[in-house]
């Protein structure tokens, strides 16, 4: 039990029909997250970050549907579960936490309600002890006079103690990981310092594992175990935090961390990527960075690579296959 | 900074803004609500060098964005002054004057889906400021001039008869871009002009800024809320808190030697990429509210260092080894 992962995502394919035909916007995404381990998900625009999370706390918008694949929640397949069983692990099991505090929160009920709401749904508590632990909560995530608080508003709340109550309301029952959707991202340099440093002492604290999506790698860096850098939605490279940003593998993390201007080193030009990531209608064969990769070989653009170990990361490029025929190449 | 004999490019002095954001007179009436104000930019003094680069930096509702709107002329200044190569750019000066300023001076804006009208061809996004001034004289001309400009940012001239619609995010920024260039000006003000860009495309766009500014000796202003960004660009950085300058030093300077309170705890807060390991001062609370900013210094609810007379007295921008910064306890050697 203890070496299971909380979570196992295998072979995932997430596609969107559409009158033009059908788009793979997740394709054959794997990996797993360890007990209290913390995943960094991490992509530009259109990656298929946020639609990773979404499939996996069952939460995808119509028409986009799982079209292959496995999901698994301390080895029991979640994916195919109907609606009513879902909701059920839904904020038992998986927290979510969004980017967007203000529309997370719903403005006509107190604070109070809509945590001892999600406590008297998933826990068998009274109601007087779901209040007691909404305040325990509250004061948890550093709200200050969180007795008071409890009975008022968002809209009574700043910024960055909404996405503290967000973040209670994520961990109200005690689940085993929460699925964290840019919880930064709209907030200012000061708070997120004080979000992320929060998120992390929590998590440790209830044991939960956390799969933090977001489009910076420096939150990655200060927060993370380990990252899986995602590209036209399948996994580019995916391994230890400090592996992945100063030795990278795969071309394109290499260009990604190249491109990020650096606190504490000087350059007249920032590497760059030309192009951009290809729509998910134009995406091309083989492997989907060649288009723009510096290093581009004839069979990158015929074949497409499967994660295979580099170092002590795995990288879906053939440079790391030594060149050879995709019939010999090592298995991870 | 030092004394130097060649005058700045731009000059800015005490420069403020308020806004009126009180309630319609009827509940003002009715309900005894005073009158209620903002003061987005609060007394700001600053020069830019020519062909050089000045970040202003600062979080959310800090009046960076006004001031760059001020600059350009796009709000009056409700006092101070703003001076372009040594001349006023306020209603003092004739129509005339004014349209040959605003020739040398353009702005580039944060979001590229929402500063391109998405009915206009990229000829005509382009071409507009050049036919607006007469800077050419027919149709070809302008179609050679567009096209030179767009290839000027990395895109084809053929690019110029598409629609906004048909580039990407960090495309339709490099349209912005050209067409802010359309009428040679010496000075461009950039109003957050990466922060709703990938990363890879981010260095794109800062990589051409950059060659346009050796190329063309081009002065910058250049607002952004990432430190690190700036670190990139600027040679010299800004700090807003709540309306007013709170340091403004040359680049290695601030970076290195961060003075002010405020400063400092910005540099802390920035999530590290190279996982450096530095002690972090976590700093509590946020940004007051600006319609009622604290007494004396503004960041003094959140100092470590504030004592009574940081909360009773607003310390004034000066000159301390080299570098200007608002704050008593730098001033008296408290920190």
């Amino acid at each position: 039990m203890n070496n299971q992962p909380v979570l196992q995502v295998k072979n995932l394919r997430v596609e969107f029909p559409t009158r033009r035909g059908t788009l793979l916007a997740l394709d054959d995404i794997s990996f797993d997250i360890a007990p209290g381990e913390i995943l960094g998900v991490v992509g530009e625009s259109g990656a298929g970050k946020s639609l990773t999370g979404a499939a996996i706390i069952g939460l995808l918008e119509p028409p986009g549907r799982i079209a292959g694949g496995e999901i698994l929640l301390a080895g029991r397949r979640i994916d195919n579960l109907p609606d009513g069983q879902m909701r059920a692990i839904r904020g038992r099991q998986i927290g979510a936490i969004f980017q967007d505090p203000l529309t997370s929160l719903n403005p006509l009920y107190t604070i109070g309600r809509q945590l001892t709401e999600t406590i008297l749904t998933h826990l068998p508590v009274s109601a007087a002890e779901a209040r007691q632990r909404a305040i325990k909560l509250l004061q948890e995530t550093g709200i200050p006079a969180a007795e008071q608080r409890i009975d008022q508003y968002p809209h009574q709340f700043s910024g960055g103690m909404r996405q503290r109550v967000v973040i209670a309301l994520a961990l109200a029952a005690e689940p085993k990981l929460i699925v964290a959707d840019e919880p930064t991202t709209a907030l200012d340099v000061s708070i997120q310092a004080q979000i992320i440093s929060l998120l992390k002492r929590l998590c440790k604290d209830h044991g939960a594992s956390v799969m933090l999506v977001t489009h910076d790698m420096g939150v990655i860096a200060e927060t993370c175990d380990r990252v899986a850098v995602l590209y036209a939605g399948r996994v580019a490279e995916i391994g230890p935090v400090a592996d992945v940003i100063h030795r990278p593998s795969h071309p394109y993390t290499a260009g990604l961390m190249g491109s990020i201007p650096a606190m504490d080193e000087d350059r007249e030009r920032l590497l760059q990527i030309d192009g951009a990531m290809p729509r998910l209608n134009t995406i091309p064969s083989g492997c989907a960075f060649n288009p723009r990769c510096p290093q581009v070989m004839e069979r990158c653009r015929r074949d497409r690579p499967e994660l295979l170990p580099a170092g002590a990361t795995r990288a879906a490029c053939w440079l790391v296959a030594g060149g050879r025929d995709p019939a010999t190449k090592v298995t991870a | 900074m030092t004394a130097t004999n060649d005058k700045p490019l731009v000059e800015v002095r005490d420069l403020a803004k308020v806004f009126d954001v009180s309630a319609p007179w009827l509940n003002r009436v009715v309900e005894r609500k005073p009158r209620q104000f903002v003061h987005a930019v609060d007394g700001v003094s600053f020069s830019i060098q020519r062909g050089k680069t000045l970040a202003l930096v600062g979080e959310s509702g800090c009046g960076k964005s006004t001031v760059a709107r001020l600059l350009v002329g796009l709000y009056q200044p409700t006092r101070g002054d703003v001076r372009f190569d040594g001349q006023a750019t306020d209603a003092a000066q004739d129509a005339a004057g004014l349209r040959t300023l605003r020739r040398r001076m353009q702005m580039i804006f944060q979001d590229p889906y929402a500063s391109l009208n998405p009915r206009w061809k990229v000829l005509d996004i382009v071409g507009e400021p050049l036919r607006e001034h007469g800077l050419v004289d027919n149709d070809d001309a302008l179609r050679t001039q567009v096209g030179s400009l767009l290839q000027s940012v990395g895109l084809a001239t053929t690019d110029q008869d598409k629609f906004p619609h048909q580039f990407s995010g960090g495309q339709r920024q490099r349209i912005s871009i050209a067409r802010a260039l359309a009428t040679q000006p010496e000075f461009l003000v950039c109003d957050e002009p990466t922060s709703a860009l990938d990363v890879s495309v981010q260095a794109q766009v800062l990589n051409i800024m950059k060659d346009l500014q050796r190329t063309r000796g081009l002065t910058y202003l250049f607002i952004s809320h990432n430190l690190a960004v700036v670190r990139h660009v600027a040679d010299q950085v800004g700090v807003m808190y709540l309306g007013r300058l709170v340091e403004v030093a040359d680049k290695a300077e601030l970076f290195g030697h961060p003075r002010h309170p405020y400063t400092r705890m910005l540099l802390d807060a920035i999530p590290d990429i190279h996982m450096s390991g530095r002690a972090r001062t976590p700093v509590q609370g946020e940004v007051p509210n600006p319609l009622n900013p604290p007494s004396g210094c503004a960041f003094h609810p959140r100092c470590p260092h504030a004592n009574a007379r940081c909360s009773a007295e607003r310390p004034a921008l000066t000159m301390f080894h080299g570098v200007q910064v608002a704050c008593h306890a730098v001033q008296e050697g408290r920190i």
